[in-house]
């Protein structure tokens, strides 16, 4: 018999170790207990699987009291994992391994299509793995949405003695934990997509940039980038191709700018991670003024299995110019919150209501942040907006990186601007002018506007202006969204403070 | 973890193995931070020696990130996510629950020096909120019963 209990980090928060630990003590020898990663449906965490020879079952949430039911087989199941509907309406790609496979097994990786875009990647020339990507339609995961293809063939082209691969890990968005998921759950995709870019575009050195506040996923990067380097997966020879890769795992402080690219580089070199004015690009001058590739985790978890089954069939999936899947977050004030992965095009309303199942206080719907501090409050009437890139931007949002936070009819969405701007003071690098300063004054004009100043909402919609105009990168760029949004959305939690003094 | 401020000599023994790194600043105040808590001000002069940067430039590394701390913090580090995935679950109203018990407000220390109070926005447990983190341990859907818990186990 076989028992799987989650080591992701949810599961753990949710009393997943304890839950293992129980088991532990009431099974005998003959029983493996594998600690996987999560599948997604984080409501059911800590999720139990159990093979008693007829598939995977699955029963949650488990507490340690549960375990000698669990056992015994009396407690009540949720049938086959891959017929929860929430798991069967999925489309995995991405995340096909995430909570199957041990993530520190290697073998268990391989046997379940691991390697098998490296192997092909070594087989061909640069210039073919980077037409591959740019064929498969994939665009950056980390929210700019830039076509990955077409940033691999700027560094590939770019004559230098050294290139690197610098993953940006640092997920600082509310919302989000795709990245996390993926880090902890099947580390050796994240190892394979950098090593299939290091083969496309000549880099034989990479990074990952992990943000501190996840300890167990920097331990699992850790364990598994040795295993890789042990078992001739990384080093001087990668699987015998004579062509080398190597990485490391480098560790954040902290700072929330530092998900910004060129602030990232900053860091990983070692200095305060303030954003650096683009152009040069970072694919031209990078890393230490190399060239460099900076993609987000989930761009490159996604490129072993565009090389596995090839372009064509990841861009197949999706809409318009948004090919393949995108992993949702269902995040926030939500029934069934957790990683959705589906092709791009579900609806914003569809995610929220039917996947999700509303609100978890069972009030209301107010507002759904999408993508992050950065993304717009958008309102049930723009519940038919399609996932898709240009779907929301037509429609005054962002899908950022696909996180998702529910709030019901409680949210004072007066408050939840000035947060924005409260949380883009703290954050903020100061090395422009309109993000450092603008966004102190975002929040003294908010207060402006509760204690019933009139004037000051058009002085915020034109301080926003400024900020978006003239802010050096997203963080003092984008904090307008979630402001804004929230302003022309819900205008009554602007003016009952108002009314109120008058 | 020592409270006593460290000898020049011992913060260079610490750190000088990871003189070959590409970009060793970072991870030698890590690792400054994980021996004795926080980055003491005797480190500055020793990395600005080692790596051949002005002492102006190390400390501006070290004040432009939240994580390294001028003087240690209590013996347990209690961070409290104040994101907005948390907020939609009654995080504010929690985190101010805490902190009243504490009787401390943000980065401050309970007077017993027990515990350390930071916020942090975003631990990724954004479907399972509120959370907090306690030392290196995440701690999900923070109600009642959880949060009486984590008081016990930092002696509140």
């Amino acid at each position: 018999m076989k028992i799987w209990v989650p080591m992701d980090s949810a599961a753990k928060a949710l009393g997943a170790d304890e839950v293992a630990d129980a088991i532990a003590a009431q099974v005998g020898p003959d029983v493996r207990i594998i600690r996987n990663g999560s599948r997604g449906m984080v409501w059911l965490e800590p999720l139990v699987e159990i093979d008693r020879g007829d598939g995977r079952v699955a029963y949650g949430p488990v507490t340690p009291d549960d375990v000698a039911a669990l056992l015994d087989g009396t407690l009540e199941s949720l049938g086959r994992v891959e017929d929860i509907p929430f798991f069967a309406r999925q489309t995995r790609l991405t995340f096909a391994r995430c909570g199957v496979i041990d993530p520190l097994d290697l073998d268990d990786y391989a046997a379940h299509g691991g390697l098998v875009g490296l192997r092909r990647a070594i087989g061909m020339t640069g210039a073919d793995i980077v037409q591959e990507v740019t064929d498969s339609g994939l665009r950056g995961r980390g929210g700019a949405g830039f076509p990955t293809g077409i940033k691999w063939k700027t560094v590939h082209d770019a004559p230098a003695d050294q290139k690197y691969i610098v993953c940006n890990a640092d997920e600082g968005d509310s919302g989000t934990f795709a990245d996390r998921m993926i880090m902890e759950g099947d580390p050796f995709t994240l190892i394979e997509g950098m090593a299939i870019a290091g083969l496309a575009v000549g880099a034989t050195r990479g990074y990952v940039y992990l943000r501190s506040e996840y300890p167990d996923a920097i331990a699992v990067m850790n364990a598994a980038v040795r295993i890789a380097r042990q078992r001739g997966v990384l080093g001087a020879d990668v699987l015998g191709s004579g062509r080398a890769f190597d990485m490391e795992i480098r560790v954040g402080a902290g700072a929330y700018v530092c998900g910004e690219e060129t602030s990232l580089l900053n860091s990983l070199e070692g200095k305060r991670g303030v954003v650096r004015a683009k152009p040069p690009l970072p694919a031209l001058e990078g890393f230490f003024g190399k060239p460099t590739v900076v993609n987000n985790v989930i761009s490159l978890a996604t490129v072993p299995v565009i090389l596995e089954k090839g372009a064509q069939h990841y861009a197949d999936f999706g809409l318009g110019r948004s090919r393949g899947t995108v992993t949702l977050q269902i995040a926030g004030n939500v029934r069934r919150g957790g990683l959705f992965e589906t092709a791009f095009g579900v609806s914003l309303g569809e995610v929220v209501n039917d996947i999700g199942g509303g609100t978890l206080s069972g009030r209301p719907v107010k507002a759904v942040q999408v993508g992050g501090p950065l993304g717009a409050y958008m309102p049930v009437s723009k519940f038919d907006t399609p996932m898709g890139y240009e779907e929301f931007d037509k429609n005054g949002g962002l899908i950022g990186h696909a996180g998702l936070v529910v709030f019901d009819d409680t949210a004072d969405m007066l408050q939840m601007a000035r947060f924005a701007m409260e949380f883009c003071a703290v954050e903020s690098c100061g090395k422009c002018t309109p993000c450092r300063i603008g966004a102190v004054r975002g929040v003294e004009t908010i207060d402006r506007i509760a204690a019933g100043d009139a004037a000051a909402a058009d002085l915020l919609t034109d301080l926003c202006e400024v900020m978006k105009d003239g802010s050096l990168c997203a963080l003092g760029g984008f904090t307008p969204f979630p402001v804004m949004s929230a302003l022309t959305q819900f205008p009554d939690d602007f003016a009952t403070a108002k009314e109120a003094a008058e | 973890m020592l409270d006593q401020a460290p000898a020049p000599d011992d913060i260079r023994d610490l750190v000088t193995p990871l003189v070959g790194l590409e970009g060793p600043l970072l991870p030698m105040l890590h690792a400054i931070q994980a021996e004795w808590g926080h980055v003491p001000q005797a480190a500055v002069p020793v990395l600005a020696d080692l790596l051949n940067l002005g002492v102006a430039e190390v400390h501006g590394v070290v004040s432009f990130y939240h994580d390294f701390r001028k003087e240690p913090a209590g013996r347990h580090m209690l961070k409290i996510c104040r994101a907005e995935a948390c907020q939609s679950v009654g995080g504010n109203a929690m985190a101010q629950r805490m902190l009243d018990r504490l009787g401390v407000d943000w980065h401050g220390t309970t007077r017993d020096g027990a515990v350390t109070v930071e916020p942090v926005y975003c631990l990724g447990m954004c479907a399972c909120g509120p959370a907090v983190m306690l030392d290196d341990r995440v701690i999900g859907r923070v109600d009642e019963a959880r949060m009486e818990r984590l008081m016990t186990q930092v002696g509140a």
